[in-house]
Formats: structure tokens, sequence, C-alpha cells
């Protein structure tokens, strides 16, 4: 059996090979082929341009994620400070789950990468060969007759068309790898905008941000709470003291004023007690 | 003997090494036969090296046949075998 080297070699010669026999004056063939370097020389361009932007695109995603990945980490921090390793833990488990999607991204990035510094090789080599060729095809169609022709062209022909199939499958390859990576692309860039994946990373106000702030207003009403208490406290013994107080002078004959003045406090207290039970409940 | 790896280039390899290779070849030819993946990289990238290292890389401006065609290092199964079905069988020089 062949190996892979004998084989292979024969992929792209079967290629010329039809291409040579379909015209009568092989000088045809030169200019035929010299058009379709030049289209192949564009179609490289191209792909080099695709393959940048897909790299582009990921390197926004990439962003993204990992901003997102630190947020969660802060959260964490956050969750942590105020007691809730429950919290904590979740924002952490989901930051895994991102960095996992982000490494391979990274992962997709090279590729692409490398897919780029090829074809941006390719382009380059394919560019001095069709350079070559077209002085080698001028020579060949000032110097020689048609039948004389026929053996020149055969070597530059094959020459070229070789590196044209081998470019052209660079091209191919690059494209079919930035159509696969694109659509996982638009894939994630679906969930971002749907807000499937806000939930889970935090871009907007995600449950644990809302637990978070949640716990927040209840701490600042404990603590509400508590001044109050704390002023009532005091409350109570100031107006026992006022109507204690006041007690004296109504035997002086003034217990009317004093009274209505006692009442008016007391109602205060109850209203002011109101309040954190109100912020209880938001 | 020319020598392209696909993607790569063009290598002018002795054609006294041809031997040497043709092992390494025969590697990644039973790595195919046997769907292994691994083996398959594995070998392919030993028979790459390999023909960088004793061959002098082609300028671009060289319009040459290449006597042997590689696939590149990055090649699957799928992709070699892809590249094998659009050739014919041939005979193996010498």
């Amino acid at each position: 059996m062949a190996g892979i080297f004998q084989r292979m070699s024969l992929i792209f010669r079967a290629k010329a090979d039809k291409t040579l026999d379909k015209y009568e004056d092989p000088r045809q063939t030169l200019d035929y082929s010299y058009q379709r370097q030049l289209e192949l020389l564009q179609k490289v361009r191209r792909g080099v341009a695709d393959v940048a932007t897909s790299r582009k695109r990921i390197e926004l995603q990439a962003n993204g994620l990992s901003t997102q990945a630190d947020k969660l980490t802060q959260q964490a921090q956050k969750a942590l400070e105020v007691g809730r390793e429950d919290l904590a833990r979740e924002a952490l488990t989901r930051r895994s789950g991102l960095q996992q999607q982000l490494t391979d991204l990274q992962a997709q990035h090279a590729q692409l990468q490398g897919e780029e510094e090829k074809l941006v090789r390719a382009s380059q080599r394919l560019q001095a060969k069709v350079d070559a060729f077209r002085t080698k095809k001028e020579t060949i169609k000032a110097t020689y007759s048609a039948a004389e022709a026929q053996s020149r062209i055969g070597e530059a022909f094959s020459g070229i068309s070789e590196e044209m199939g081998d470019v052209g499958l660079a091209v191919q390859r690059a494209e079919d790898k930035t159509l696969q990576l694109q659509a996982r692309a638009g894939a994630i860039d679906e969930l971002l905008s749907s807000g499937a994946l806000d939930d889970a990373t935090g871009t907007q106000k995600d449950d644990i941000t809302l637990e978070l702030e949640q716990l927040a207003s209840t701490s600042e009403v404990e603590d509400e709470l508590s001044r109050m208490k704390a002023s009532i406290g005091s409350g109570p013994s100031a107006s026992t003291q006022a109507i204690g107080g006041g007690q004296a002078p109504a035997l002086e004959g003034q217990p009317v004023q004093q009274a209505p003045a006692a009442s008016t406090d007391y109602q205060g207290q109850p209203t002011k007690a109101a309040q954190p039970n109100a912020g209880d409940l938001r | 003997m020319i020598v392209r790896i696909l993607g790569e280039g063009q290598w002018e390899v002795p054609d006294a090494a041809i031997g040497d290779l043709n092992a390494l070849d025969d590697q990644v030819e039973q790595a195919v036969t046997e769907q292994d993946e691994a083996k398959l990289s594995q070998a392919l990238a030993e028979l790459l090296s390999e023909v960088r290292t004793i061959g002098t890389a082609l300028s671009d401006e060289q319009l040459l046949d290449s006597d042997l065609i590689l696939p590149d290092v990055g090649s699957s199964l799928a992709d070699v075998e892809a590249l094998l079905a659009d050739s014919a069988e041939g005979l193996i020089p010498g």
C-alpha cells in the first residue's frame, strides 16, 4: 500500500492535468490559470479579513465574560462579609461555570489566531508565486510557439496549481472553522442579549445581587430599628419624668395643659415604631 | 526531492533521507488505518519536524512541482481521509 506521502502527491497533479487538457492551445491555459490565481488571492485576503473579524468578536466576548467573572468574585466577597456563605458559594459556582466558557473561548481564540497567521503566510507565498508565474507566462507566450510552449507550460502550471490547491485548502479550512466558531459566538451573543446569561453572571440584577441588596437593606432596617428602640427606651422615661414632674405642678392647678402634651408625646411613639415595620415589608 | 507540507510550503529534501521519512510515513498511514487520532497527530508531528530539519525551505518565488505532499500538523483523521479520498491510489516509487 502506498504511503500518505505518495498518495497525496497525486491530488493536485490530477486536477492540473485535467485543466491543461481543456485547452487546445496550451498558452490559453496560462491566461486562464493567471485569472484563477488572482481570484484565489482575492479570496485568501477576504479569508484573512473574515478570520480577523471572528477573532475580534471572540476577544470582545472573552472580555465580557471575564468582567462578569470578576463581578461574581466581588459578590462572593460581599456575601462572605455579611456572613452568607451559601450565597458566596453560589456566586463562586457560577463563576467557575463562566471560567469554563472563558477557557473554551481562549482556546478558540488561539485556534483562530493560528488560522489567521497561516492564511497571512499563505497569501504572501501565493503572491510571490503569482508574480513569478506572470513573468514566466509572458516569457513563454513571447518566446515559444504553441508546440514548444507545451512542456514549459506544464512545469510552470503544475507548480502554481499545486500551490493554488494548497492555499485553496487552507482557505476552505479557515472558512469552515470560522463558520463553526461564528455559530458558537452567535449563540453566546444571543444568550447575552436574551438575558439568560445575565441571571447567572450578574450583568444586570441577578438573584445574588438582589439577595445581597436585600441583606444590606435588612441590616439597615435593623440598624434603624435598634436606633429607634434606643431613642424610645430613653423616650418613655423622659415622658414619665415629664408626667411625674407634671404631677407636682398639677397640684398647682395646671394638669389640663400638661396632660394633652404628654398624650401627644405618647401617640408619637407608636407612629415612629411603625416605620421600621413598614421597612421590614420592603 | 521536493516535499510540500500543506499550508506551510515546500522543502528540498536529499533523496537519501527519503527512506527514513518513509518509516515515519508508515506510522502515519497505520494511524489512519487504525483510526487513532492521537497516534496520527503524534506521527504527523514527528514526520513533519523531520522534513523541516533535514530539508531546506524553498523560496516563495520558486515554481516547482512537489514530489511528495504531506498533510499539515493540525490535520484530523477526517481531514487526512478526505484528502486521500481525493487522490487516486498511488505506488511507492522505489
